[in-house]
């Protein structure tokens, strides 16, 4: 794999340092981290950041019919001192590129991203010059939600699937192997073996 | 225009009236979709993850031409054809896709694919449960989007 996507696995914030597993930190204040998480979930604040028309799914997703407030998550800040979360809505072009990055380096920690739609995912149908193909070339994302726009519905189980992956119990050796960079080749391997296998069943 | 306060034009009749608003939603029929519990009812032409369908018999419909991934605007369809044989029938035509991949991400959910086919073996249903972690979950080869074969 390139080196880009370690570098990418390093810098999420779900992964914990290797540091603590290594004090047993995982055993000891196992119960406290997961007070911890449960509470994070449960309010993640959103970022404004709606950059096309992806936004306007997003703004009903808090509008009264799906009311996103029921998942904790209301809170739309302005700034990006107060946010959990950064829901990229909409194409990233390359001029925004930077202001993406620097806005994700102004939240504090922890933090999550979710890619929304298929242009800000992978580029969607803009294939171009002017649109960065995926915004993970820019920020870590932890859950893409694809479609062209996302439904409401869609983009609440985007954020049930961050909850999820921020509930899910830290410091074992699979997060490990993560933080250390093994386990995406692993994973990988693991892909390109299915593949194989399903190849060779035909 | 009088400067001068007044409590019940400046106090007691604006928060009555907000009360009225309150007090008149509070009766009415809720707006809200517990979304994971209850789901809304999708629309009839609503279009989400695609699904290879197959003839009654079980065979596939899809007989690897390739429309889709022409007509596709985001091309993200990837489709290998292989020849049928006596032996390995497949589909009814001559060949069938040996692989079919879309690229979930890239896919914009036109329903263009579903329009170019012409033997109807792309649809899009109404799942739209498809965000996830990794990108490389979001390929779905033929395995995952071929249609189980029906039982009876």
């Amino acid at each position: 794999m390139p080196k880009r996507v370690e570098t990418i696995v390093m810098h999420d914030s779900a992964t914990p340092v290797i540091g603590d597993v290594q004090k047993g930190g995982g055993v000891v204040l196992a119960p406290l981290d997961t007070l911890v998480s449960q509470a994070r979930a449960n309010a993640l604040w959103p970022l404004t950041f709606g950059l096309a028309c992806c936004a306007i799914e997003m703004m009903c997703t808090v509008a009264s019919r799906f009311d996103l407030a029921r998942f904790g998550s209301e809170a739309f800040r302005a700034t990006p001192r107060q946010a959990d979360v950064m829901i990229i809505a909409g194409r990233v072009s390359k001029k925004m590129a930077p202001v993406l990055r620097q806005i994700y380096d102004q939240m504090p920690e922890p933090k999550w991203v979710i890619s929304m739609g298929a242009c800000a995912s992978s580029g969607g149908v803009y294939n171009n010059y002017a649109i960065v193909q995926g915004a993970d070339q820019v920020v870590p994302v932890d859950v893409y939600v694809p479609g062209c726009p996302p439904s409401p519905d869609a983009l609440i189980y985007g954020i049930m699937k961050l909850q999820q992956k921020i509930k899910r119990p830290k410091g074992s050796f699979r997060e490990l192997q993560l933080a250390e960079g093994l386990g995406r080749d692993l994973q990988h391997d693991d892909i390109i073996d299915k593949r194989i296998s399903a190849k060779a069943g035909k | 225009m009088s400067a001068t306060f007044n409590p019940w034009r400046d106090v007691a009749k604006p928060l009555l009236k907000g009360f009225m608003v309150t007090g008149k939603r509070a009766f009415k029929k809720k707006v809200t979709i517990q979304y994971p519990e209850e789901r809304r009812e999708q629309f009839v032409r609503s279009r989400w993850r695609h699904v290879l369908t197959r003839y009654d018999s079980g065979l596939e419909k899809c007989i690897g031409c390739s429309l889709c991934a022409g007509a596709c605007p985001a091309r993200c369809i990837y489709v290998e054809a292989a020849e049928n044989t006596d032996q390995d029938r497949r589909s009814p035509g001559e060949r069938y896709a040996a692989r079919y991949e879309i690229n979930m991400l890239r896919c914009i959910f036109c329903g263009y694919c579903q329009d170019a086919c012409p033997t109807g073996a792309i649809v899009l249903r109404k799942d739209f449960e498809l965000a996830n972690y990794d990108r490389d979950d979001f390929v779905y080869t033929k395995e995952m989007l071929l249609e189980p074969v029906r039982e009876g």
